[in-house]
C-alpha cells in the first residue's frame, strides 16, 4: 500500500470515528479547564458528587439510547419518571401531615405497581407509534402531558415524602463510599450495553435504526423492535423516577422537568446518531460525563449562575452540529 | 419548413460513460414525435437535455432557429418546454384548479390568492382542452388517467408549446389511452408539438407522426410512422450489429418447464387496485418462473405482495398446497419466502460490515438470545468465497464495495438456509457481464436444490437468461405464457 493510500485510510477512519472522538476530546478539555480554574474541582469528593448528579439522568439515558438508535425520540421520559415516582409514593404510607388521600401498601407492592405503571405508559407509546402510526415525536409529546396529568391527579399540588424502604436505600444511601444510586446507574448502563452489543435484539435495534426499510425487507419484525425500545425507555424512566424521588427526598409535580433535556443532551452529546444506527451506551456514558462535568464545574468557578443556562444550550448546539456533520462525513463512503 | 426544435450532434457523457453519441433530433411545429428504445438507450438523457435538467453537453440546440442552451429546468419552462413524467407530479390533496395553477396562482389585492379567478381560469382552460372535470375536485380523488390529463393541462397552462410525455400510457386502460390521444390530437391541431416516449410500440404507431429509435446512445433511425410497422421498430431497437450479439438474445431460446414437479407457490385471482388484476400463477419446485413486463405493468408490486410488503385485496396465495396469509415481512420469511428487492438501498445496511449484512435475515437461526459473531463470520466467509465477493473481507463496511458485489451480499442473505420460494426483483440490474454470469450460476444452483424461484424484471435479458418459463404482464394482467417453446427478446417485446 502506498503512503498516500495509507494516510487517506487513516483520515477516512478518523472521519468515521468523529462521533466518538469529538465527545471524548470535549470531556478531556472540560476536565482540564475546570481542574486548572478551580482547586475544589479535581477531588475524590467532587468526583462522587458528579457521579451522583448524573445518576438519574444516566438511568433515563440508557432507555433513550435505544430509542434514538432506532431513529425515534421519546419526549415523555421525564414525565413518565415523575409519574412513576409519584405512583410509588401514592401507595406508600405518608406522614399524617401530608394531606394526600393515598393508599398505603407494602413496599414491594408499591414498587410493583409503579413498575407496572411505567411499563403501561411505554406500551401506550409503542401502540401509538407502531400500530396507529403516530410519529414518536408527537406520540410521546401527548404522553408527556398524560404523565403530567397523572402526577397532578395523584398529588393535587401537595408534596409526598415517604417512599418504600428499598427505594429509599437505593436512592439516598451509600454502600461504603459509593452511593447506591451510582451503583444502580452503572448496572443499568452495563445491562444496556450488553443488550445492545451482545444480543440478537441489540443487533436488530442497530439494523432497524441503520436502514429501517432494509430491516423490513430482511424479514425483521420492525414493529416489535420499535415497541420494545419504547417500553424499555419508559421502564428506565420509571426506575429513574422512583430513585430520583428518594434522592430528592420528596415527590411533587414538575420535579423532573429538566431531565428531559438533560437525558436527550447526554445521548446526543455522546455522539449517538440522531439518524439512528450509530452510537451506543459507551457514547452515552461519555455524554453523561460531559454534561455532569460541565454542570458541576460551572459551580466551582466564579460565573454568573444565569449564564450557565445559556452555556448548556450552546454546548448542546455544538454537539448537534457535530452529530449532523459526523453523519454527513460517513455518507460519501456509503454512496 | 424549418423545424421548431432542432438538435444536432448532441453528445453527453457521465463520468466515463457515454450516454449520447452525436445525436440529431428535430421536432416540427404540430408534430407528435415518438421516441423508442430500450432502457438506457439514451431517450431520457436527450429529453433531460431538452428540458434543461442536464446543462452540460456537446452539440447545438436551436429553438425556432435561435441557438439556446438551458441552464436549468426553469429556463426550459420559460422557453415553452414542459415535461410530464411517468410518476406524475400532482399534489393529491389540492383541488384540480390549484394543480392547474401550481406556481402561477392568480393574486388579488393585498397579495391574497384570488380563488374565484383561479376556479374560473381552470374551468375555462380545461373546457378549451375538452377535459370535462370539475375544477373543485380533489386531485387525489380522480383516477390516474384523469390526473394525467390535468397534469398535461397544467404544463400547457404554464405556457408550454413543446410537451414531453414520458411513458404516458403505461398505467392507462384502453379507453383512457383513447381519451389522452384525443387531447394530443387537439393540441397538435393548435400547433403544439409533442414528444412521446414509450415502450408501448402500438401506442407510438397509433398516435405519432414520426418515430426515432434509440440504441446504445445513438439515434439509429427516424421514419414517418405511416411507412413502418412494429417489426421494423423492434429490429432497430435490438440491432443486429456484432457488438451486442453475446448479450442480445436475438436467437430463440428453448425453455424447459417442469410440468411434473410439485407446485410450491400458487396464486389464484390475486388483485390489488392500481397494481395488478386477477393474477393466477403456479411456481413449481426446482423451476425459475420469469415475469416480464414494462415498468408499471404490476410485476414489481406482485413480487412485494409475495413477501408481505403489500397486501392483495382479493385472491389467494398457497404455499405447498396450504393457503397462507402474508400480512407482514416477518410472517412471509417464516413461511419460507425470501425476497430480493430491485434497489440495494432496500436490502442492505451501508454502514455495517459485510458479515452483519449477510446474516441479518437468518440471525434467529444462528443465535437465540446471545449473538455468536464467530459463527456469523464463518457463514459470511463461506458466502464470500462461494459468491466470489471482492474484496474477500467480511469485516469490510458494505458501503465501500462495488455495486455488483453489494448485490451478491444481498443474495447471500438468503443462501444459508434456503427458502421454499425465492423472489428476485431485477437481480442483475446494473451488473457487468461477469457479475451477471455469477448470479445466473447461483440462481441455477438454488433451482437445482429444488427451490421455487420467481424472477421479475423490466429487462427481457434478465428473464431470458434465468427463466425456465416466462409469463408476460401488461398493465397489471398476465397476457402470455411461454413454456416449452422457443422465445426471444423480440417475441417478448412484441407481446408486452
Amino acid at each position: 500500500m502506498t503512503t498516500a493510500g495509507h494516510s487517506s485510510d487513516v483520515r477516512g477512519w478518523l472521519r468515521g470515528q468523529l462521533r466518538n472522538i469529538a465527545p471524548f476530546a470535549t470531556l478531556i478539555i472540560l476536565v482540564g479547564f475546570f481542574s486548572a480554574a478551580s482547586d475544589s474541582f479535581a477531588t475524590t469528593g467532587n468526583l462522587q458528587n458528579i457521579l451522583t448528579q448524573i445518576s438519574v439522568t444516566g438511568i433515563i439515558a440508557v432507555g433513550l439510547t435505544f430509542v434514538i438508535l432506532c431513529a425515534e425520540i421519546d419526549l415523555s421520559v421525564a414525565s413518565i419518571a415523575n409519574a412513576t415516582g409519584i405512583v410509588a409514593a401514592y401507595f406508600t404510607l405518608q406522614d399524617p401531615s401530608v394531606t394526600i388521600a393515598n393508599i398505603p401498601l407494602p413496599g414491594w407492592a408499591a414498587i410493583l405497581i409503579a413498575l407496572a405503571s411505567c411499563f403501561a405508559l411505554g406500551a401506550v407509546n409503542a401502540f401509538g407509534l407502531t400500530i396507529v402510526g403516530i410519529p414518536s415525536f408527537i406520540m410521546t409529546l401527548a404522553m408527556l402531558q398524560i404523565g403530567a396529568g397523572i402526577c397532578a391527579l395523584l398529588v393535587r399540588g401537595q408534596i409526598a415524602y415517604a417512599m418504600p424502604p428499598l427505594i429509599v436505600t437505593l436512592g439516598s444511601k451509600s454502600l461504603g463510599p459509593i452511593p447506591w444510586i451510582v451503583i444502580v446507574t452503572a448496572l443499568f448502563l452495563l445491562a444496556g450495553h450488553i443488550l445492545l452489543t451482545y444480543t440478537r435484539f441489540g443487533r436488530y435495534v442497530y439494523m432497524t435504526g441503520g436502514n429501517r426499510e432494509a430491516a423490513e425487507y430482511s424479514g425483521v419484525n420492525v414493529r416489535a423492535i420499535l415497541s420494545a425500545v419504547m417500553v424499555i425507555s419508559a421502564v428506565c424512566s420509571g426506575v429513574a423516577g422512583m430513585l430520583g424521588v428518594a434522592y430528592f427526598g420528596s415527590a411533587q409535580q414538575n420535579e423532573f422537568d429538566t431531565y428531559l433535556l438533560d437525558s436527550i443532551s447526554a445521548v446526543v452529546v455522546g455522539g449517538t446518531s440522531l439518524f439512528g444506527g450509530q452510537g451506543g451506551i459507551g457514547n452515552t456514558v461519555i455524554g453523561l460525563f460531559v454534561l455532569g462535568v460541565l454542570n458541576n464545574g460551572l459551580d466551582h468557578i466564579n460565573i454568573d449562575s444565569f449564564l450557565k443556562i445559556l452555556i448548556r444550550g450552546l454546548i448542546l448546539l455544538i454537539a448537534l452540529v457535530i452529530n449532523v456533520y459526523a453523519q454527513r462525513m460517513r455518507a460519501p463512503r456509503e454512496s | 419548413m424549418a423545424p421548431l426544435l432542432d438538435l444536432s450532434s448532441i453528445t453527453k457523457t457521465f463520468g466515463g460513460v457515454t450516454a449520447l453519441r452525436a445525436v440529431d433530433f428535430s421536432l416540427a411545429a404540430g408534430e407528435i414525435h415518438g421516441l423508442v428504445g430500450e432502457n438506457g438507450a439514451g431517450k431520457s438523457t436527450l429529453m433531460k437535455i431538452i428540458a434543461g435538467v442536464h446543462a452540460l453537453y456537446q452539440g447545438e440546440m436551436r429553438l425556432e432557429g435561435r441557438e439556446v442552451r438551458f441552464a436549468s429546468p426553469r429556463d426550459a419552462r420559460n422557453a415553452g418546454i414542459g415535461m410530464v413524467h411517468q410518476e406524475l407530479s400532482v399534489v393529491a390533496d389540492l383541488s384540480v384548479a390549484e394543480n392547474v395553477h401550481l406556481g402561477v396562482q392568480p393574486v388579488g389585492r393585498l397579495g391574497l390568492i384570488d380563488w374565484r379567478a383561479m376556479r374560473r381560469g381552470a374551468a375555462e382552460h380545461l373546457a378549451n382542452l375538452g377535459i370535462d372535470i370539475d375544477p373543485r375536485t380533489r386531485m387525489g380523488d380522480l383516477p390516474l388517467g384523469l390526473q394525467q390529463l390535468v397534469e398535461v393541462a397544467r404544463v400547457l397552462f404554464s405556457g408550454a408549446r413543446i410537451i414531453i410525455l414520458d411513458e404516458p400510457t403505461s398505467a392507462l386502460a384502453p379507453p383512457e389511452v383513447e381519451r389522452l390521444f384525443g387531447l394530443l390530437r387537439r393540441l397538435k391541431e393548435t400547433g403544439r408539438s409533442i414528444v412521446f416516449i414509450s415502450h408501448f410500440l402500438d401506442d407510438v404507431l397509433a398516435i405519432c407522426d414520426r418515430v426515432t429509435v434509440f440504441r446504445n446512445g445513438h439515434a439509429v433511425a427516424t421514419e414517418p410512422c405511416a411507412r413502418i410497422g412494429k417489426r421494423w421498430i423492434i429490429d432497430r431497437m435490438i440491432g443486429t450489429g456484432h457488438e451486442e450479439l453475446e448479450e442480445s438474445y436475438l436467437a430463440d431460446i428453448e425453455l424447459h418447464s417442469r410440468p411434473d414437479a410439485k407446485p410450491v407457490l400458487e396464486l389464484d385471482g390475486l388483485t390489488r387496485a392500481g397494481a395488478y388484476r386477477d393474477v393466477s400463477l403456479t411456481v413449481r419446485a426446482g423451476e425459475v418462473l420469469g415475469i416480464y413486463g414494462f415498468l408499471g405493468s404490476g410485476q414489481l408490486e406482485l413480487a412485494r405482495t409475495l413477501f408481505g410488503v403489500f397486501r392483495a385485496e382479493r385472491g389467494r396465495i398457497a404455499l405447498d398446497g396450504r393457503a397462507v396469509r402474508l400480512s407482514s415481512t416477518p410472517r412471509a420469511r417464516r413461511a419460507g419466502i425470501a425476497f430480493l428487492p430491485e434497489s440495494r438501498r432496500l436490502m442492505l445496511f451501508g454502514a455495517e460490515p459485510v458479515f452483519k449484512n449477510a446474516t441479518i435475515a437468518i440471525l434467529d437461526r444462528i443465535n437465540r438470545l446471545w449473538l455468536r459473531p464467530a459463527a456469523e463470520r464463518a457463514i459470511a466467509r463461506r458466502h464470500v468465497e462461494q459468491l466470489r465477493i471482492r474484496p474477500a473481507d467480511t469485516e469490510r463496511t458494505l458501503g465501500t464495495l462495488s455495486g455488483g458485489n453489494q448485490q451478491k451480499v444481498a443474495l447471500a442473505k438468503w443462501l444459508t438456509h434456503p427458502p421454499r420460494v425465492l423472489v428476485l426483483s431485477e437481480p442483475t440490474r446494473g451488473m457487468d457481464v461477469g457479475a451477471k454470469d455469477d448470479v445466473v450460476k447461483i440462481v441455477r444452483g438454488l433451482r437445482d436444490q429444488g427451490i421455487a424461484i420467481v424472477v421479475v424484471s423490466t429487462e427481457p435479458e434478465t428473464v431470458l437468461s434465468l427463466a425456465d418459463r416466462i409469463v408476460v404482464m401488461r398493465k397489471g394482467r398476465v397476457v402470455r405464457e411461454f413454456a416449452d417453446e422457443p422465445v426471444s427478446k423480440d417475441r417478448l417485446l412484441e407481446v408486452a
